[in-house]
């Protein structure tokens, strides 16, 4: 009984942190579309103080009731994580399936992302490739979300000259902003396009007023990055890493949480349990460039 | 006269290439990456491709300088110095703007602290480095008892000639037979390095299975063609005008066998890049025959066919063929070869990258560097062309403070800088 009295205000904790860093997102919000110029130090400040006091170890969260018949999907992946987080973090193998059947190309998951890791202009983890296929009036349009897709066998992590790239444990291939040269050869190497360079450049910075929204720091990787001053990830390769951060706080990749058709679905496959375990055993089940033999770990559902 | 005005609108030229370059320099220390147009979807462009052009000049003139002290070429003896130095100053132009073409320039170091035995790249910073060392060593010995010689000198030559000589006063027969067997180890040692220096950059393109276009086995010994010819070309322009007793019967026989050897090695190199395109486009599959259409028929059509095809070997083949003993000529030929060349390079960097690895992905996303048409910016050619005066700058400077091209035993036979028969 102990452990679970132990992490029930673990929980508490998490959550409060995580209300209050969604107040303070609105706050800013606010604060930026009114009185941008005035509030904005102020708002940035906050916002980083929050980031730095942000849980960089991993969230035990076992006393969840299991899922329900007929419960929403992103409760059920939500109860899956959590149940995931609660083994080592070699027993987890995380995956994503993208159902291209309920996609309507909205485009929520790429600006999530981009809000949710604060990407700049020539960064982007998730676009949305758009396909008209047929002739009218047989037509019919195809959205294909293209997330990096945590090959097994990565095709960028051998090319890297100082190891700045590797698969974690648990699948994701990670980027050591600190260890990255930027020289950009797994750019070359990825046959997915799903690495990118961040040229240092910001989306307002050539207006009257560069927006306090852009100074804000990313918390990739559980750390605090601050792009304004020049630091990495400026001049580093970045890609998608399935929200890593918000894993290791109890949360689902952000594109699945913004996905306003439930098309992306996230989990463990080690987990039969697991609802991405069951999607990826289907017939109509489809992998980009399988060919490759680079076994990607984003599933397509078609 | 005349010679001289030209001579004095070339460094007007140079001084221009140098200033604008510089403020290039200034725009990439000041705003990093954001003033280059290669970017996430086309991550290298200009300087990638000049940093492989100015290697392969090193690699190809450091190759031919072989010939003189591992195969000991007597005819070519008296180059080997300036084909050293010819091989030390590109090589040193093409790490300058390699290192900034790099995203955290200040973290190069991590290279040789932490390197990775699968990575192509992480070979070629070891080979390149231990190939620097052996260049610098290497034209050392072979200029050491030169410099001893020209320590006796005033001025400026003189002084520096007396710094480099680090105390070393012996020019006997001895020990100049001693500086022959070391060049002959450390230029025995410096053929495989330089192959696989060279052809290790041939490789980094080769092992990317994601592009078609660099993924050839081909490569790397496309690359040591290509850089035998461009340096070779180099070399015989070099050598052509800027030996300074171009009256002598040697010159004219130097400059010849030069041309002749560029002339092989260019041909050696179209048969290569024959085969690669003709393999590749006749395939039939258009993932792989689409970027050398792109080459061939895409929007920069004129850099391989007029930049490289016509100037770069049609034109120099037919001068090299039809006035092969004419120095001027040759070295002429030579330069076309050797300055048209980094339309090859570029050709063979951008192409591989413009083509999407996934139908669509060029309209998925609305952004100036999350496209696939890449042409460089100004800043890009700007420090470009700083590189290319720097090598300028170290060639002259070398020229005119260095025993390059000191034929001391024509001049004086008992004079022992080299005891040759």
């Amino acid at each position: 009984m102990a452990p679970i009295q132990t992490e029930a205000p673990a929980r508490e904790k998490v959550a409060y942190r995580s209300g209050r860093r969604r107040l303070i997102k609105g706050l800013g919000l606010l604060a930026a579309a009114a009185l941008a110029p005035v509030a904005a130090p102020l708002v940035v400040e906050a916002a980083e103080q929050a980031v730095s006091q942000a849980p960089t170890s991993e969230v035990k969260l076992a006393d969840l009731p299991d899922a329900q018949p007929n419960e929403a999907a992103l409760i059920s992946m939500q109860r899956e994580l959590h149940r995931a987080m609660q083994k080592p973090v070699e027993q987890r193998r995380w995956a994503m399936v993208i159902d291209l059947r309920k996609c309507i190309g909205c485009s929520a998951c790429t600006i999530a992302c981009k809000a949710e890791n604060r990407l700049p202009p020539g960064v982007v983890y998730r676009p949305v490739i758009e396909e008209e296929i047929g002739e009218y009036p047989n037509v019919t349009r195809r959205f294909t979300p293209r997330p990096c897709m945590q090959c097994e066998n990565p095709p960028c992590v051998p090319v890297c000259p100082v190891g700045a790239t590797y698969t974690r444990p648990d699948g994701i291939v990670e980027i050591n902003y600190e260890q990255c040269i930027g020289c950009r050869y797994c750019i070359t190497a990825c046959p997915y396009s799903a690495r990118v360079f961040d040229s240092g450049d910001y989306y307002t910075k050539s207006t009257p007023a560069t927006q306090p929204y852009e100074m804000l720091p990313t918390r990739e990787y559980g750390k605090v990055y601050n792009r304004p001053g020049g630091e990495s990830p400026i001049g580093n390769v970045r890609k998608c890493h399935f929200c890593l951060h918000r894993l290791n706080n109890g949360m689902l990749p952000e594109c699945v949480t913004s996905c306003i058709g439930v098309a992306t679905y996230f989990g463990d496959l080690n987990d039969p349990e697991s609802m991405v375990s069951e999607l990826v055993g289907r017939t109509n089940m489809i992998r980009l460039k399988e060919e490759l033999g680079t076994n990607p770990r984003v599933y397509y559902l078609l | 006269m005349k010679a001289n005005a030209g001579a004095i609108t070339l460094g007007g030229l140079w001084a221009v290439a140098l200033i604008a370059g510089l403020y290039g320099l200034a725009q990439r220390a000041l705003y990093g990456h954001e003033v280059a147009n290669y970017g996430s979807y086309v991550p290298w462009g200009l300087w990638v491709a000049q940093y492989i052009y100015f290697v392969g000049l090193s690699a190809g003139a450091f190759l031919l300088s072989s010939l003189v002290y591992v195969f000991g070429l007597k005819r070519l003896e008296w180059i080997g110095k300036l084909a050293l130095f010819t091989a030390l100053i590109t090589l040193m132009s093409a790490l300058l703007v390699i290192w900034l073409d790099l995203g955290q320039p200040l973290r190069f170091w991590k290279i040789y602290t932490n390197p990775q035995p699968w990575s192509m790249m992480s070979w070629m910073v070891w080979l390149y480095s231990a190939y620097f060392l052996l260049v610098l060593a290497e034209f050392w010995v072979a200029m050491r008892a030169d410099l001893v010689i020209w320590g006796q000198r005033g001025g400026l030559s003189g002084g520096l000639a007396r710094f480099l000589i680090f105390g070393s006063r012996d020019v006997s027969p001895a020990a100049v037979e001693r500086d022959r067997r070391v060049l002959r180890v450390l230029g025995t040692l410096g053929v495989p390095l330089a192959i696989a220096f060279h052809g290790g950059v041939g490789a980094l393109f080769g092992v990317i299975g994601a592009r078609p276009y660099w993924n050839t086995s081909l490569y790397p010994i496309l690359f040591l063609t290509s850089a035998l010819a461009s340096g070779g070309a180099l070399l015989a322009f070099v050598v052509a005008y800027f030996w300074p007793e171009q009256r002598s019967a040697q010159y004219r026989d130097v400059v010849m066998l030069l041309g002749r050897l560029t002339l092989g090695l260019l041909l050696l190199d179209v048969l290569m890049e024959g085969a690669d395109f003709s393999i590749n486009l006749l395939s039939g599959i258009p993932a792989h025959a689409d970027a050398y259409r792109a080459v061939l028929f895409g929007p920069f059509w004129w850099a391989f066919w007029i930049g490289h095809l016509l100037l770069g070997i049609i034109v120099p083949l037919v001068m090299l063929a039809i006035w092969p003993k004419l120095p001027k000529v040759v070295g002429a030929a030579g330069l076309l070869i050797a300055a048209t060349f980094i339309t090859v390079r570029v050709n063979i960097v951008v192409p591989g990258l413009i083509i999407p690895e996934i139908a669509g992905l060029e309209r998925a996303f609305s952004d100036q560097r999350l496209n696939f048409n890449y042409f460089p910016s100004t800043t890009e050619f700007l420090v470009s062309i700083f590189a290319a005066a720097f090598a300028v700058a170290l060639f002259f400077i070398g020229y005119w403070l260095l025993p390059l091209t000191s034929v001391t035993e024509e001049a004086a036979p008992a004079a022992p800088s080299h005891a040759g028969p």
